[in-house]
């Protein structure tokens, strides 16, 4: 099996997903490649070769210095069929989840979305190369086993579920710069600003989250919930009643109309734990609530809960955790 | 302008999932159905820019004949006609390809989306319309303007916003913040029912995925529930230390 993964970029790094998603691939078996596409791809391919690859696939184009769904797509559909990939993954971030149904058509391969797990063939009798790939639908509520039926197979994978890679190779991977030729209509989409909230951990990469919902009464009381965060090293999170009622940026919004997040520890302040929010949320690792209400419905789904008034729990857990963490 | 709008009928936010008995799909019995809450966002947008430009809206659905419903929903808000493509749907590739067919001879200047629909949460037919109609497209969008042959949108990710340009026609996906979407009023509910469904048998192509189960989560949770009861400096110091020892998180 032939696995080409695709590497985004942010900020001059490869962003974490598709670290995540080389993991992904190495435990499916078979060869990987890692697939760079940038108007200048060196920085990128510099950092690739300390990543547990074969090889590594480069095409640049000036034009891409505006990055564009379209041409990357493209690219990495050329790059697949050089490859000889039999299997294309991609992080499902906003990008990611923009790029892999693209590739898809590109190759003419069916695709599964937002993927949370491998079965490989040799758990179920399968044949060749037919692992199946498990997605949570219905806001979470359900999960399906999908088997691409196509010869070639594109998915994303969710990120946080698997560990970013970090495993050296044993030889150095070769790089491959491909002539990719462009046409003029891939670049009649292009992204002409990407503007990031500075300095802020957002909710949906951060492997802590703790949200806030309107058991805590106002903005004014959000300092709680960022002392607590940052005790933790982690993300604040809201729940949409906040945000709606203009307390938190909805870019904090965690469920269906928000974020989907995965997080390794989801704490949940004053939440009660709507099925719109526990869409959001439901796959993290260990899942925290603090409700002054025993009958909240969020107490159904957590791993620990305190039954209390969170104004009182706050102030000691932040300072019980940053005493733990130092 | 001739705009057309994608749309899905989809069940309810807070229906309970049941799985029917062959293992692979959901159960509809009792389940209610709606229009895709974030194709809402998309005819509101439609809407908007027909008032403004002049023109049409088209509200178009894959699926049985109950998508109808979903498309009057879509004429009750304010859009003019409606075409129903009748066929029976396996997977995400055969509903963009079915679509693409339709909206090929119609001559669109601006093809609006959800960003997902609520069933299967895939985010794919947008980007596949993309390749199959050779149109630019930007998905989750939380800004559109249009100027002429140019649309600019504002489009969310993860820690900010990206600003993509796109020239027209285009395909864009609506995400939560585009508009505030419009309440049909009933003499719009009952107008609704004049206005025509166009109705054509879809033609789907070979399947690409294949669906061989469909579970609900069983992931096992510890469940420990303190209560603070008058000492909540105790029971926050035992939470940490169940974090830390326990569930070894921090
Ligand atoms: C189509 C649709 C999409 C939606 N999408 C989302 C979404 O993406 N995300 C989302 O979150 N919601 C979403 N919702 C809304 C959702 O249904 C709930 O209304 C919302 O999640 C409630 O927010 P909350 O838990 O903060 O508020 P509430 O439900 O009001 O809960 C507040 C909780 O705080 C507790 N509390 C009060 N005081 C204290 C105290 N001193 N200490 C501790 N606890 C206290 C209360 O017991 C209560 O449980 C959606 C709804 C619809 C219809
Ligand atoms: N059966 C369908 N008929 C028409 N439009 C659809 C259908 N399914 C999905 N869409 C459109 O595609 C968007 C994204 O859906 P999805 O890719 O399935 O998450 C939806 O918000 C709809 O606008």
């Amino acid at each position: 099996m032939n696995i080409l993964v695709y590497l985004e970029e942010r900020n001059g790094q490869i962003r974490k997903p598709s670290l995540e998603a080389i993991t992904a691939a190495n435990a499916l078996g078979g060869t990987v490649s890692a697939a760079i596409v940038a108007a200048d791809p060196n920085a990128l391919t510099e950092q690739a070769k300390k990543l547990n690859v074969s090889q590594i696939f480069t095409a640049s184009d000036a034009r891409l210095a505006n990055y564009s769904s379209r041409a990357t797509a493209r690219a990495i559909a050329e790059i697949g069929k050089q490859a000889g990939a039999n299997v294309v993954l991609i992080g499902a971030t906003g990008r990611g989840k923009d790029l892999a149904p693209r590739v898809a058509i590109r190759l003419e391969a069916g695709y599964v979305p937002d993927v949370i797990a491998f079965t490989p063939p040799s758990f179920q009798g399968g044949v060749g190369d037919d692992f199946v790939a498990t997605h949570p639908v219905y806001a979470g509520k359900a999960q399906m086993n999908v088997r691409v039926t196509t010869g070639t197979k594109v998915f994303s994978t969710r990120p946080n579920l698997w560990k970013a890679a970090s495993e050296v190779p044993a030889q150095e991977p070769s790089v491959q710069s491909g002539s990719i030729h462009f046409e003029d209509s891939d670049f009649a989409e292009k992204t002409i600003a990407l503007t990031l909230s500075q300095g802020k951990l957002d909710v949906a990469e951060a492997d802590i989250i703790v949200s806030g919902g309107r058991g805590m009464r106002g903005p004014e009381h959000w300092t709680m919930i960022e002392n607590l965060a940052t005790a933790f090293g982690a993300a604040t999170g809201a729940s949409r009643a906040v945000v709606d009622a203009g307390w938190r940026p909805h870019s904090e919004q965690v469920g269906q109309t928000g974020k989907t997040v995965s997080p390794t520890l989801y704490v949940a302040v004053g939440i009660s734990g709507a099925v719109q929010h526990l869409a959001g949320m439901s796959s993290s690792k260990t899942i925290v609530a603090i409700n002054k209400d025993e009958n909240a419905p969020i107490f159904s789904l957590v791993d620990y809960g305190i039954v209390g008034d969170a104004f009182e729990i706050l102030p000691p857990l932040t300072e019980a955790v940053a005493k733990l963490r130092h | 302008m001739n705009i057309l709008v994608c749309v899905s009928h989809v069940p309810d936010t807070t229906t309970r999932i049941n799985v029917a008995a062959d293992g692979t799909a959901m159960d509809p019995a009792g389940v209610k159905f709606i229009l895709n809450p974030y194709d809402e966002f998309a005819v509101e947008e439609a809407l908007k820019l027909r008032d403004k430009m002049k023109g049409e809206v088209t509200a178009i659905s894959v699926g049985a004949d109950s998508a109808k419903e979903a498309i009057r929903q879509a004429l009750a808000m304010g859009a003019d006609k409606g075409v129903l493509i009748k066929a029976e749907k396996k997977d995400s590739f055969q509903v963009a390809s079915m679509l693409a067919e339709a909206i090929k001879p119609l001559a669109a200047d601006l093809i609006l989306l959800g960003k997902q629909s609520i069933d299967f949460d895939g985010m794919e037919i947008a980007p596949m319309l993309s390749e199959l109609l050779n149109l630019p497209c930007a998905t989750v969008a939380v800004g559109l303007t249009i100027d002429g042959t140019k649309a600019t949108v504002e489009k969310e990710v993860e820690g900010g916003k990206e600003t993509i340009e796109l020239t027209m026609p285009c395909i864009v996906a609506a995400q939560k913040g585009l508009n505030d979407p419009r309440y049909p009023s009933l003499p719009n509910i009952m107008k609704a029912k004049q206005k025509p469904i166009q109705e054509l048998a879809g033609n789907p192509p070979a399947a690409r995925t294949e669906i061989m189960l469909m579970t609900k989560p069983d992931k096992k949770r510890a469940n420990k529930i303190l209560k603070a009861d008058g000492n909540p400096a105790a029971i926050a110091q035992e939470l940490a230390r169940l974090l830390h020892e326990e569930a070894k998180v921090i």
